[in-house]
């Protein structure tokens, strides 16, 4: 990549000013670092990434309201976690948190490990328990 | 208390905290060079990991593994400390900044304040540097930003303690012994052939092999999984490539830029060569981001399956002239 050819497009990074370094070649064949503000098809794929969380989010939630899972897979979502992320920010094993996203076993948690989710989710066990919609 | 460090930024943040640190010890050694040294090139597809819900690749080596090898190879020694203590993490890392002692430490990327949020991923390998304390703030020098920032003592607890794989559990790590003079010469060239071994590995998911096995399974996506699918994946394919910290090509350029800097220090014409290879290497990488990107643009629509075709034949192009250029890179050091 040339010097002049480092890309200047638009993206996420604007939002708190930061700029990337690049490494690019200068009109003697000598590398340099160039700063750049984005390129499209990074920008792009970041998006569309996260478009899919958006959708995750939205679908269980759906999820929720259709009484189908717990609330924890909906924070769970939210927070861009997954199974494994969520498991080793409780401490509980996978097989007993996904356990937590039937919503008859949710229903019967003890405060104690209600607590436990709220905490990683930073949020109270009553906004745990009902999600506003 | 602020100790007097120059904060330089880098590509990527692993071999820009190490090249910050030797720099503030009075050691001018570059980004490439780190890197080069530490054998961070490499390709590799983790099968059965899932990462954000697609598939798990990596353009460097392991977190940590470019900072070892450099280490060992030139001759620093540094001291590295884990804890399970948040507390005891805290009075280890201010008992070093009030003997005037500038630490790295390894972080999660989630709780990152500064970072804007839409970066903000459970990402448990970035790197960065503090550099002293005010108050309840701890001043930091993160290489990938362009100028210093802070966290809170809270804020900072919670990146040293995040979870998931990789967790850092308040990794801190800063050089104690430098040999009196630093010999590049010896450790470049084992910096070389390890990549040299790395890149032609006879493994189908390491190296050039790698490359081509993920072509294989461009080809193959959207007639198992549908084209929406298929189409995230290649989004993380790209992002992995090019997300902050590769500095364009996945690392191509890095390299083709160590490999510039060392063909002078060995006044070595063919690595001179080569770096300039490698260069027109990167460029068809982002050339395939290119068309990959023209691809995934829209997210569920119908693409013919011929285009998946086109991206994965530039791949296995890709991965002809890599090895050719691997091959070429071994005999030349």
């Amino acid at each position: 990549m040339k010097k002049n050819e480092v890309p200047q497009d638009k993206s996420n990074l604007a939002s708190v000013n930061l700029r990337e370094l690049c490494y690019a070649v200068d009109e003697n064949g000598e590398y340099i670092t160039e700063h750049t503000t984005g390129w499209d098809p990074k920008t792009i794929a970041l998006n569309n990434a996260l478009d899919e969380i958006n959708e995750r989010i939205a679908r269980a939630k759906q999820r929720v309201t259709d009484n189908k899972t717990s609330p924890i897979e909906y924070y769970m979502e939210l927070h861009k976690m997954d199974l494994s992320v969520l498991s080793s920010y409780v401490g509980f094993w996978k097989w007993r948190v996904k356990r937590h996203f039937n919503p008859s076993v949710f229903k019967k948690l003890s405060l104690k490990t209600l607590k436990k989710y709220a905490d990683v989710f930073e949020i109270s066990v009553e906004e745990l328990q009902h999600i506003e919609s | 208390m602020e100790i007097d460090f120059t904060h330089h930024q880098a590509a990527h943040c692993e071999n820009g905290v190490v090249s910050n640190l030797m720099k503030h010890n009075g050691f001018v050694v570059s980004e490439p060079m780190v890197f080069g040294i530490g054998s961070g090139l490499l390709y590799c597809y983790i099968p059965f990991l899932m990462v954000n819900h697609g598939p798990a690749i990596t353009y460097r080596a392991m977190p940590g593994f470019i900072f070892n090898r450099f280490a060992k190879r030139v001759g620093v020694k540094f001291k590295r400390e884990k804890f399970k203590n948040p507390s005891i993490a805290k009075e280890r890392l201010d008992a070093n900044l009030a003997m005037n002692n500038p630490v790295g430490l390894q972080v999660g990327v989630y709780n990152l304040t500064y970072f804007p949020d839409e970066y903000r991923f459970h990402f448990n390998a970035h790197n960065l540097v503090v550099y002293g304390k005010e108050g309840n703030t701890y001043l930091i020098s993160d290489p990938v930003m362009e100028g210093v920032t802070s966290l809170t003592d809270k804020e900072l607890e919670k990146v040293r303690f995040a979870k998931g794989a990789f967790a850092p559990k308040g990794h801190m790590y800063y050089p104690v012994a430098f040999p009196k003079e630093l010999q590049l010469e010896k450790a470049i060239v084992k910096g070389i052939k390890h990549t040299c071994r790395d890149m032609l590995a006879p493994v189908p998911y390491v190296g050039v092999k790698g490359v081509r096995t993920i072509a294989k399974l461009i080809r193959k996506w959207p007639k198992k999984k549908g084209t929406k699918v298929a189409n995230h994946y290649l989004g993380q394919i790209v992002r992995m490539q090019e997300e902050i910290g590769t500095g364009g090509g996945g690392f191509r350029y890095i390299y083709a830029a160590f490999l510039q800097e060392a063909g002078k220090l060995l006044q070595n014409e063919k690595l001179l060569e080569l770096s300039t290879e490698m260069t027109q290497i990167g460029d068809l990488w982002r050339d395939f981001a290119v068309d990959a990107s023209r691809i995934y643009r829209n997210r569920s629509a119908n693409v013919e399956i011929d285009v998946y075709d086109a991206v994965a034949t530039q791949l296995e192009a890709i991965a002809d002239l890599e090895a050719i250029f691997f091959k070429k890179l071994k005999k030349a050091v």
